[in-house]
């Protein structure tokens, strides 16, 4: 429907962009009164569907948003109206239900007219609910939060259209079927809950971020789009500490993009890039709100903790003013709070910076057995560098075409290529024994 | 894509009423919640102002006021946003605010892209 939108007149290009300021507050607001994510969003979008009819001819109303929520409403109330009438038809019920309605519709009035805040907050907590899978949670909530069509989901996961629908769809259907309530989880369920969707808004900006496949290795709109979602989350959880974290970590991952890739698209790794480049606007507030959760007790979290390491980077105007050995500690404390191959990984990097890279392998070592890492072509590529840093060019090069083999990323296939490459050409020729 | 907007109105627009600084502290709290406003400020007098000119050679700095400005730049706001229409329709719901809440203010909001790398990428 909105592909319609953006190919029309100037009215609908402000029409697209109305609906996108506004979608997810109208969803919300209905969302809580119908309790039906689907059916509340069947309503907003037969409000943009009036919009597009009427203002062309009216002209956009000085305030569109209390227009699009004025008349979701009144399509919510005209359903409710008829679903009411058929009842009574069947049904026959008694007189006074007219009356009764009529109640219900004036409640309606006044809840929806209430303070949205809490309804983002509770639309955010149901579109990553964890009785849907995590695909589906991450579409759903681009799709509701984001205001993003399905053909730009799509796009962004590099699946096609279809997929994503199906999986909006199923995802709609299961919240309705589960009866999934429409509110903010308290108590020993919101952790858990609270994890769901800083899960999911750091892997729509980690796909964007480092694109696992296809042909750019960022896609720029995907991070700008979670980093908004983890903004907006940050103002309406003002206290939870991760939340706060996990902004920090994309504000400063995001302020490097302009430098973190060549002009052709080549990925330049952290300490080549040209730190000029990075956005200072971002780095600053990457580090307000790292000291945000650290206020509020969470210095510790996963996610202040990785940003607490991004912020190492960040707070280095040079390479060599890299603080290695704090980031080693940062590294040591993630291992113990969330142990896992990837960190371990990380920490291997650091500790190479700070101690040597026969120090950095030697931790490798232990993880070149491990099965999750069998197909991660970063596991290669970083024993690579470390093989090639000692001077053990053969085993780099062996490495790092093991990692071209396994990546699907087209650039990054092509910078590890050169590195094998380097390797090559390093080794004192040798002739054939 | 990154918009700056510049507020500019006359010289001396004088106190703004209450209801006005009301709906404006509203406003900040709903710019913050839609995540889309990285930095925002609003600037001294020009009366306080210097300017520091290059012309014929010469650079000097001029102490404000100036006569010549008819409008001066008052505050500005920096956000990230999807296009240039949800930049202007921001801009359009800012200029509202005034309408509605400070009777007689004139002035405008200047809408300007900061350019990135995507303003010179040459695919959509």
């Amino acid at each position: 429907m909105l592909s319609v939108v953006v190919t029309a007149t100037d009215t609908h290009r402000a029409i697209d962009a109305v609906w996108r300021i506004e979608s997810a507050r109208i969803i919300a607001g209905l969302t809580r009164i119908v309790r039906d994510v689907g059916l509340a969003e069947e309503f907003a979008q037969d409000a943009l569907v009036a919009a597009l009819q009427q203002w062309p001819e009216s002209g956009v109303p000085d305030n569109p948003g209390a227009w699009l929520m004025a008349t979701a409403k009144h399509r919510a109330i005209d359903h409710f109206r008829r679903n009411a009438l058929l009842e009574r038809k069947h049904q026959e019920i008694v007189r006074d239900l007219e009356s009764k309605q009529d109640m219900a519709v004036a409640d309606l009035h006044s809840a929806i007219d209430d303070e949205v805040g809490d309804d983002l907050l509770r639309l955010i907590f149901i579109s990553c609910h964890p009785v849907l899978s995590t695909e589906a949670r991450v579409a759903l909530t681009l799709r509701l939060l984001g205001g993003l069509t399905t053909e730009e989901i799509a796009r962004a996961f590099l699946v096609s259209e279809p997929t994503i629908a199906q999986r909006i769809v199923r995802a709609k259907r299961t919240l309705a079927e589960e009866h999934v309530p429409f509110e903010v989880p308290r108590g020993s369920e919101l952790a858990g809950r609270l994890a769901s969707v800083l899960e999911v808004i750091y892997l729509a900006f980690n796909e964007g971020y480092s694109a696992t496949a296809g042909d750019d290795w960022m896609r720029p709109s995907l991070c700008d789009e979670a980093l908004r979602l983890g903004r907006i989350l940050a103002e309406l959880a003002p206290k939870e500490p991760e939340v706060h974290g996990l902004v920090a970590l994309m504000e400063i991952q995001a302020s490097r993009s302009r430098a973190r890739a060549g002009t052709s698209g080549e990925p330049i790794l952290l300490l080549d890039q040209n730190r000029a480049l990075w956005d200072r606007l971002l780095i600053r507030r990457g580090l307000e709100a790292l000291e945000r959760a650290e206020k509020l007790g969470g210095a510790r979290g996963p996610y202040a903790l990785q940003a607490a390491i991004a912020a190492c980077h960040a707070r280095a105007r040079l390479p060599q003013e890299t603080d290695w050995p704090r980031i080693v500690a940062f590294y040591e404390e993630l291992a113990r709070l969330t142990p896992s191959p990837i960190v371990e990984l990380n920490r291997a990097v650091a500790v190479a910076m700070a101690f040597g890279p026969a120090a950095g392998l030697q931790i490798t070592d232990t993880l070149v057995s491990e099965p999750s890492l069998k197909a991660y072509h970063l596991l290669s590529s970083v024993r690579g560098d470390f093989l090639f840093k000692l001077g053990r060019f053969a085993e780099a090069q062996s490495e790092f075409e093991r990692a071209v083999s396994l990546t699907r990323n087209a650039r990054e296939r092509e910078f590890l290529l050169d590195r094998a490459r380097a390797c090559s050409e390093a080794e004192p020729k040798s002739g054939p024994r | 894509m990154r918009f700056l907007m510049l507020v500019k109105h006359g010289e001396n627009p004088g106190p703004p009423p209450k209801e006005f600084l009301d709906a404006m502290a509203k406003l900040g709290e709903e710019a913050a919640k839609s995540g889309t406003m990285l930095q925002s400020g609003g600037l001294s007098p020009i009366a306080k102002s210097t300017c520091v000119r290059l012309s014929r050679g010469q650079v000097t700095a001029i102490d404000g006021p100036f006569t010549e400005a008819k409008e001066v730049v008052g505050g500005f706001a920096m956000f990230e946003l999807r296009s240039k229409e949800e930049a202007i329709e921001g801009a359009k719901q800012f200029m509202e605010l005034h309408r509605k809440y400070w009777p007689g203010w004139e002035g405008e909001t200047e809408v300007r892209q900061v350019l990135g790398p995507e303003a010179f990428d040459p695919k959509p």
